[in-house]
């Protein structure tokens, strides 16, 4: 047997000795970046909210790489809570338990706020991708942000929109039907349409506010009511899978409305929508936060997206893609600033960002004392050619708003 | 604003057959062979799935492949009871339960690994399309779907009434002893029933994706909605499940338009309660 002694000199000693003094002195930014953040990434990937949950996994499987490309070391503890809140609650506690140092979530309301109160108890910064219900930044929660708009802010956006509509194309509308998903999101949209709508000064009534399950089989019934009531204006608060049934009992019930427009809800311009109404699936109208496709980090996300989706009809899901992976930026840049991922030295480095440098549209990203962004800005869309295109603002917009929609059956 | 009940109704009416259709497989394989499938709903969506993949490949009418895919279902039936399930008739409820809900977990993961999450829709020519009866408005597939409904179940109704082996497994049914005793092969008729049950499944899955996408999610629903249907028609009763299905179907419609949609599936479960409350053996189940 022979053991090989390694030569301990004199000098090799005051070179280690150095190295570390260095490290020690270093600025704890620097020392951060030796290791990678790990984030828990809870997104519904199965269950009814799927597809959304998918489109948002996307954006978070490219992340990694575009934020490497900025300087920023993370890594991804990708977990489908099923579209279900005990779901996410317990697998939040597991991701905490197996190390995650944020937590990123959960597009649908009821299981962000399943997840905050995790995250509070846990000490674990919650960056939020979507979610609108406002009770999420009013319980006072201190580990959570969230860089996303409120219902009330998606609702009186949506409402100024249908304004703005309405001057744009010269079409008016006498009375609108309010139909909303009975889900966290969609109550609470019914709340804030309740409390918001009578002082809007909007130019219609509102008929009628209409409750459905976004799990039922149809919505027949619901259209069938909704024709009862004769409106030539749906406001729709959806899922994709539920936009679908309503849409074609509409097709077969043969009711044509002016427009169906969503102030501020997902479901429209989802790709399992374009998929399952083909040319049906136009003319819809959204107001909605969008990407900047001139924002430098717009094109670099762009660019990664389509080199991990090829087949993607579009060069990338913005508004599910883009809340995704700016929420993995804002958790990274944090922890760059903090220098540790300690849960309170993390939070507060987090409640602090300021980056101007982003992917949707708005200023920058910052929050106030209540973890709310107030910067973000919204775009009104249509369904065109089965491609969600800005309408307005004019200074934005690539195609002219069309109202009244043309008839179901012209196009089907 | 009568013909819009008229509508409500008919519409109830016509989803509620497709239901019965479905139901009356569990109800069958339950009245015979005393195993609750539940793995029920699921097998209806692998249904769905066969007739999205023969639509999507080769254009073809789940009207049409509702055949080829009852029949495929009842082979699969048929070896599943034979190979598997026969080792646990007479076993304990509870290890039942454990051996179909581990089934339904299975089907509803590989669903998820072949087809992903994402509802499925079949895009049929008509699917849009809807008749027109002076101001009443159906639309066709649910009324081709359920007219298939209606011709599935009266052939189930005549093979258990009018034929030899119908004759046999309904003696199963109603005495086991006296069945093994005549000579009956109780385990082949075990098989050909829950084959047949399954072939029920088949049917309904694909009739049903004429009106409802295709999505593994819908496994559980649909198992707990054929639960109540039979529960409510009485289990082991075919023309209960019938029944009950229309019923389901028209009072979730009703209760829809005239109070809150959103509340509509609270009625199937009120109505459930109803039943066992008043007449536990459901309405057209015979008191043991």
């Amino acid at each position: 047997m022979t053991i090989a002694h390694s030569r301990v000199s004199r000098r090799r000693i005051l070179a280690g000795g150095g190295a570390a003094a260095a490290l020690l002195a270093a600025p704890k930014a620097v020392r951060a970046q030796a290791k990678a953040l790990k984030i828990a990434v809870l997104l519904p990937r199965s269950g009814y909210l799927a597809a959304a949950g998918q489109s948002c996994h996307r954006g978070a499987l490219i992340a990694p790489k575009v934020l490497a490309d900025h300087g920023h070391r993370v890594e991804l503890l990708n977990i489908d809570f099923e579209s279900n809140v005990d779901i996410a609650r317990t697998q939040t506690e597991r991701a905490i338990g197996e190390g995650a140092q944020v937590i990123v979530g959960a597009f649908e309301s009821g299981a962000t706020l399943a997840i905050a109160q995790v995250c509070e108890q846990r000490q674990v910064p919650f960056v939020i991708n979507i979610a609108a219900a406002p009770q999420i930044t009013e319980q006072g929660y201190k580990y959570l942000v969230r860089n996303f708009q409120t219902g009330g802010q998606l609702l009186t956006n949506g409402l100024k929109s249908i304004k703005d509509l309405s001057a744009a194309t010269k079409v008016d509308f006498k009375a609108a039907a309010f139909l909303h998903a009975n889900d966290t999101f969609g109550t609470g949209q019914r709340q804030a349409m309740d409390k918001i709508f009578p002082t809007a000064g909007m130019p219609f009534k509102l008929l009628e506010s209409i409750a459905y399950d976004p799990k039922a089989q149809d919505l027949t019934v619901e259209v069938t009511k909704i024709r009862a009531l004769n409106p030539d204006l749906i406001l729709l608060i959806s899922r994709s899978a539920d936009a679908i049934k309503l849409v074609r009992d509409m097709v077969r019930q043969r009711f044509e409305p002016k427009a169906i427009i969503s102030p501020g809800s997902p479901g429209l311009y989802d790709e399992e929508f374009y998929q399952a109404l083909g040319p049906l699936a136009d003319f819809h109208i959204y107001n909605l936060p969008w990407t900047n496709p001139k924002a430098s980090m717009t094109q670099a996300l762009e660019t990664a997206f389509k080199a991990a989706h090829p087949s993607n009809r579009f060069a990338v899901d913005a508004f599910n893609v883009g809340f995704t992976f700016e929420a993995l930026l804002i958790a990274a840049d944090g922890f760059k600033r903090a220098g540790t991922a300690a849960g309170p030295e993390l939070m507060k480095a987090i409640r602090a960002t300021n980056i101007a440098d982003h992917v949707m549209i708005g200023a920058a990203l910052a929050f106030d004392d209540k973890g709310q962004n107030n910067n973000i800005g919204t775009a009104i869309m249509q369904n065109r050619n089965r491609t969600p295109t800005v309408v307005l603002p004019a200074e934005a917009a690539t195609m002219a708003p069309v109202l009244p929609m043309p008839g179901w059956q012209a196009r089907a | 604003m009568a013909s819009l009940y008229v509508n409500v109704v008919i519409q109830g009416l016509l989803t509620g057959l497709i239901y019965g259709l479905m139901a009356l497989g569990l109800s069958v394989i339950f009245g015979v062979v005393r195993v609750v499938n539940f793995a029920h709903g699921e097998f209806a969506v692998v249904a769905m799935y066969a007739a999205f993949i023969l639509f999507s490949r080769l254009g073809l009418d789940p009207l049409v492949t509702m055949l080829p895919i009852a029949a495929g279902f009842f082979v699969i039936g048929y070896i599943l009871q034979a190979t598997l399930i026969q080792r646990f008739v007479g076993r304990p409820e509870t290890q039942q339960f454990i051996l179909l809900v581990g089934v339904a977990i299975i089907i509803v993961n590989v669903l998820l690994m072949q087809f992903g999450p994402d509802a499925q829709p079949v895009n049929l020519s008509y699917g849009f399309d809807s008749f027109l009866i002076g101001p009443v408005i159906v639309d066709k597939s649910r009324i081709y779907a359920a007219v298939a409904a209606v011709a599935v179940a009266t052939v189930l109704f005549a093979f258990f009434r009018h034929t030899r082996t119908g004759t046999a497994i309904r003696a199963c049914a109603d005495n086991l002893t006296g069945a093994g005793v005549v000579g009956l092969d109780v385990k082949k008729l075990y098989a050909l029933t829950f084959g047949i049950g399954l072939a029920c499944v088949g049917a309904a899955g694909a009739l049903m994706v004429t009106i409802a996408d295709a999505a593994p999610s819908l496994g559980p629903a649909y198992t707990l909605l054929a639960f109540i249907i039979v529960i409510i028609g009485g289990l082991g009763s075919m023309t209960g499940a019938l029944v009950g299905g229309v019923l389901i179907g028209v009072s979730e419609a009703l209760a829809g338009f005239i109070l809150v949609p959103a509340m509509k599936s609270m009625f199937s479960f009120a109505l459930l309660i109803l039943v066992l409350v008043l007449r536990p053996q459901g309405l057209m189940g015979r008191r043991t």
